[in-house]
């Protein structure tokens, strides 16, 4: 074992769908170690598994077997009270489709889970002006989603998922509903907070633009986990890649 | 690791303040059917209390014009309690009305679940979604059934000076119209409450994934 902590463990995890009376395997074994402060990216095309995975590691499905760890707990352990709590100070999540509260404005959505978390109002009114400076949203704050456009609203999920500091960030396809350029700033500023912050950044994706950053991709095929690549080992397949676009 | 995740009281009232202002129709929606059944109910009783205390007046006039009008005179009684026909509408005229809560209330969650389904991924407890529907349930039911016991109890008056002649305003039992304004209004909210729970708690339930997958 190595000294580095692993933030997240998952032990032979499996989880079936049922379907009517058809009985669809989703994940068939998954072992899975992830290191603090690493910026992994889970591909897989569609259908393979991976937000199954995803929606596994942070505490909103229940395997049907196997075993996941947050920081040593196992999550399977532990009760309502415990499992909000988790999510609330532990993972910081990011969606696809942002899922920010339309009835909110910007500056609430994001002072949320600090409310939650018993942070005193003030306090978290001033740190979440601070987090919408650091998203580059200044002035922003009384703006509700609707006024926002795509990539500003995945802006404001960024900071809310920031809100509490948590240690882990899990994003599903956080790009997948942004165009080019702003998908690449999204991924740029996880990247960013990944290493200023020392948050483990965990997102399932098929964005390729995602790779360049990435310590760590875990490739998914039919609910297995097909290779695990380091980023020396990226950087051949990126250049490829790009060359055979230019 | 017990630690606790909170919603402090306030807050949820201006979380459910805020959604009822931002979805205004939705809510008015929602409101409407309990305005008409808490009127018809605070209309018939208050009607009731006015021709009991015309009735107590004991001017042969007004029991005249009482009898005429279909109440149930007898000489010697105190007041005219409803009839059980009467009864029976104002219990369907509720019933129906709960129905229509329960129905609007769960379109209105059905519409909330990507909404609750995120406030669960931030780290709300069940109780804290119940809580801010029934907080918001309370403030159309308070609302709703103040417009809804005015408006009948103000329908019965002039409905009364119409039918008795304008020297009928001296005889009007105000104490027990109020009282029966009361009566309408805690009605009218109780059942805004009953017909927010059952959604509520559906809502309140879903794991958080659940909650998201549904397309909107």
């Amino acid at each position: 074992m190595t000294d580095t902590k692993k933030i997240v463990r998952v032990s032979a995890v499996t989880k079936d769908f049922e379907l009517g009376k058809i009985v669809v395997k989703v994940l068939k074994g998954i072992d899975l170690e992830i290191e603090t402060g690493k910026y992994i990216s889970i591909m897989g095309p569609s259908g393979s598994g991976k937000s199954t995975l995803f929606n596994m590691i942070g505490g909103l499905d229940k395997p049907t077997s196997g075993k996941v760890f947050i920081d040593e707990v196992d999550i399977a352990q532990l009760d309502a009270y415990e499992l909000a709590w988790l999510r609330c100070r532990k993972i910081g999540y990011i969606f696809q489709t942002f899922n920010l509260i339309p009835v909110m404005t910007a500056l609430e959505n994001i002072t949320i889970p600090m409310t939650f978390a018993g942070v005193a109002g003030d306090q978290a009114m001033e740190r979440g002006m601070q987090l919408l400076d650091l998203v580059g949203l200044t002035g922003r704050h009384a703006h509700r989603p609707s006024e926002l456009s795509g990539g500003q609203q995945q802006r404001v999920a960024v900071a809310r998922a920031l809100a509490n500091s948590p240690a882990i960030i899990l994003a599903d396809e956080p790009t997948g509903n942004l165009d080019l350029t702003t998908g690449e700033d999204i991924i740029r500023l996880l990247k960013e907070l990944s290493l200023t912050r020392g948050v483990t950044v965990i997102s399932a994706t098929h964005d390729y633009k995602m790779l360049n950053v990435s310590d760590q991709v875990v490739w998914i095929r039919d609910g297995k986990i097909d290779k695990i690549q380091e980023r020396s080992e990226l950087d051949i397949k990126t250049g490829g890649l790009a060359a055979a676009h230019s | 690791m017990r630690r606790l995740v909170a919603l402090p009281f306030a807050k949820s009232c201006q979380m459910a303040y805020q959604s009822i202002r931002v979805r205004f129709f939705r809510s008015l929606v929602t409101t409407m059917s309990l305005v008409l059944a808490v009127a018809f109910l605070s209309f018939t009783q208050s009607g009731n209390d006015i021709a009991g205390g015309l009735l107590a007046g004991g001017r042969p006039h007004d029991i005249e014009a009482l009898a005429k009008a279909g109440y149930d005179v007898q000489p010697g009684t105190a007041g005219i309690a409803s009839s059980s026909k009467e009864r029976w509408i104002i219990f369907l005229s509720l019933l129906v009305c709960i129905v229509g809560i329960i129905n609007a209330q769960l379109m209105s969650v059905t519409e909330r679940f990507r909404e609750i389904g995120t406030l669960k991924c931030l780290g709300a407890l069940d109780r804290f979604i119940v809580r801010i529907f029934v907080i918001e349930a309370t403030i159309q039911g308070v609302i709703g059934s103040l417009a809804g016991a005015l408006i009948g109890a103000l329908a019965a008056i002039a409905a009364a000076l119409l039918k008795f002649g304008i020297a009928s305003a001296g005889f009007m039992p105000w104490p027990e119209i109020g009282s029966t304004s009361l009566v309408a209004i805690c009605t009218g909210t109780v059942l805004s409450l009953l017909g927010v729970l059952y959604p509520a708690i559906v809502a309140a339930r879903m794991q958080p994934v659940e909650a998201m997958r549904v397309e909107q």
